[in-house]
């Protein structure tokens, strides 16, 4: 079942533009997005002014708007957007499976509880970082309980029926906490920060996920050639040299970091790290080891894209942006299972 | 560089599959791994390679052990072929065969023109340079297997490890790779196979290891492992022999049952 060559049916030719020209191109969107996403809100702002402004230090409504309200928007989308393509790229290198997502290890579903715990015992409310300190601790636990499988030198197929478990526990430990809230506000806060969205989140925020995406990011990267040795099984990699039980602490860590933190900060969003990797695929020749960080710049164009899009589509209450990835992710999935169902 | 196993075993749980089993090649000579399914042939080359670690027994390479040498210079030194190796993602031949060259890349930095070199040469003696822009998924099995020999090959390591190259190719590929694998040997290369065919094996490598019941039956040139009773003991089939050129070949006829 990990055999999946016959889902990269695209016929993949020598690709049109070099690796280099596609990594500057994708940088230059995610710059081109970042400042739309500066200068698109709901109130009109003079960019320009507000610029000025926030470096000179002058407290005006315009700089006020920038760092408290579009800064982080934009700054967070970006961030989460690198986080998830590139974990998703990550483990989809390491299990060998284009099916393979973010979460797949269980990280993700353990910060949403953690982040959820904060909010049913009222933290969220009483200090504004409880939140998603409580994520990055709920990750944190998932990672220790992966690590001490992976330190026993168990498989990957092992580590993701692991990632299922936690998924289905802590999913399951997040219902109780709705089951159990004491007021349905509580509930409906809950269930509409999982549906994730970078909408009223702080410039503290990023300070806190900074650190932790980038040493996640880091390690992920890193582990670009064992990847590729990857491609040809787990003993030929080992026999290129690479230490597969290393390499597993290092994937686990790096995605705990970088998807652990980006769900602590803005909740579920899904299908990012599924299918930007998918896409760019051909685009660097198959490769896993390239396909890293050309899917993290993928994943932060397509998150920043549709937290514009919410903000331009005159629907009110602003659209989760989980639900949209979801929305436009599904029907993909499904067109990938289709093809990899009709391939064999 | 010298490859010498020394009184290995190897146990699944409560099973004892290898039990006292000594090996040896040196540059310069092909050995065939031969012997009926289940024996032990891939997981004792697996150990020969150093991705298993024996239960008993130790393996060394040129008189030294695997963790004095470092993974990575171990790396250089050993290629395996991996038996039906499943090709993951649909990458380029020549991308793919450059993955050979991994041990001997620095972290992140690009291929080296030697590593350009090694690549062209292991490509040329594969048989598969007019492959090289097509993707896996355009080849062919015989095709493949010949790619999957050209990524080892591009290693250019002093020994090579190959399991069951030939299964999936028809008669002239077997041939070809078989010729392939004898001049990698006669480069100073060591090279360990293992392989079905008993009459290629008895033709091409210099020296024959016959596994069976948990252990090697018996192990020297093709013409003193090839006896009928070797054969009858260890796969349970009675062999039609001939000769040719003064090599010997079998044709397994009928099944004997120990």
């Amino acid at each position: 079942m990990m055999s999946e060559i016959s889902a990269t049916r695209t016929a993949a030719r020598a690709p049109a533009l070099s690796y280099g020209a596609l990594v500057i191109l994708l940088a230059a969107v995610v710059v081109v997005l970042l400042a739309a996403s500066l200068s698109i809100g709901y109130a009109p702002l003079d960019l320009q002014k507000a610029i000025t402004d926030a470096i000179a230090g002058k407290s005006t409504l315009e700089a006020i708007v920038l760092m408290e309200l579009r800064l982080p928007r934009a700054a967070l989308g970006g961030l989460v957007g690198f986080s998830l393509g590139m974990s998703g790229a990550a483990m989809q290198g390491l299990m060998r499976n284009p099916l393979a997502e973010p979460g797949i290890i269980g990280v993700s579903g353990a910060a949403a509880f953690g982040a959820v715990t904060s909010f049913y015992f009222g933290l969220a409310g009483a200090a504004s970082l409880a939140l998603p300190f409580g994520g990055i601790a709920g990750a944190f636990l998932a990672t220790l309980l992966l690590f001490a499988l992976a330190g026993r030198g168990v498989g990957t197929m092992t580590l993701i029926l692991a990632g299922v478990a936690i998924n289905s526990f802590t999913g399951a430990l997040t219902s109780l906490a709705l089951n159990l809230s004491p007021n349905p506000y509580a509930v409906s806060e809950i269930v509409f920060w999982l549906m994730g969205s970078f909408a009223d989140r702080s410039l503290p925020y990023v300070w806190l996920v900074l650190p932790l995406m980038l040493t996640g990011w880091g390690l992920l990267l890193a582990s670009g050639p064992a990847l590729d040795g990857l491609t040809l099984g787990e003993d030929t990699a080992k026999s290129l040299g690479f230490d597969l039980k290393r390499l597993r602490f290092q994937l686990v860590g790096g995605a705990a970091l970088a998807v652990g933190s980006s769900v602590a900060v803005t909740g579920a969003i899904g299908f990012v790290g599924l299918v930007v990797p998918h896409l760019l695929r051909p685009l660097v020749g198959h490769r896993p080891g390239r396909l890293l960080l050309v899917s993290g710049f993928g994943g932060a164009i397509l998150t920043l894209a549709a937290d514009i899009s919410v903000r331009l589509l005159p629907i009110r209450p602003e659209l989760k942006l989980g639900v949209v990835t979801a929305i436009i992710g599904a029907p993909f999935l499904f067109r990938l299972i289709y093809r990899l169902r009709g391939a064999e | 560089m010298q490859l010498a196993a020394k009184d290995i075993g190897i146990r699944f749980g409560e099973m004892t599959l290898l039990q006292g089993v000594d090996f040896s090649v040196n540059g310069g000579e092909i050995v065939g791994l031969i012997g009926p399914n289940g024996s032990g042939k891939t997981t004792l080359l697996r150990v020969l390679a150093n991705l298993r670690i024996p239960d008993h027994g130790e393996v060394r390479y040129g008189g030294k052990m695997a963790r004095e040498i470092g993974t990575k210079s171990l790396a250089q030194q050993i290629a395996y072929l991996a038996q039906a190796s499943n090709v993951h993602w649909s990458m380029r031949v020549d991308t793919l065969i450059a993955l050979g060259r991994l041990p001997h890349r620095r972290f992140f930095a690009g291929p080296s023109a030697h590593d350009h070199a090694a690549i062209e040469r292991a490509m040329a003696a594969a048989d598969v340079l007019a492959l090289r822009s097509r993707t896996m998924n355009e080849v062919s099995g015989g095709e493949r297997m010949r790619i999957l020999l050209a990524r080892a090959l591009a290693v250019e390591a002093s020994l090579l490890l190959a399991d069951e190259p030939i299964a999936a190719l028809d008669p002239l590929h077997q041939l070809e790779v078989m010729e392939l694998l004898r001049a990698t040997a006669r480069q100073g290369r060591g090279v360990v196979v293992v392989l079905h065919d008993l009459s290629l094996a008895a033709r091409f490598c210099d020296r024959l290891v016959l596994l069976a019941n948990g252990g090697i039956l018996v192990s020297g040139t093709p013409r003193e492992v090839m006896t009928d009773r070797h054969l009858a003991d260890a796969y349970g089939v009675e062999v039609v022999r001939g000769e040719r050129d003064g090599m010997p070949f079998v044709v397994p006829w009928t099944a004997v049952r120990k």
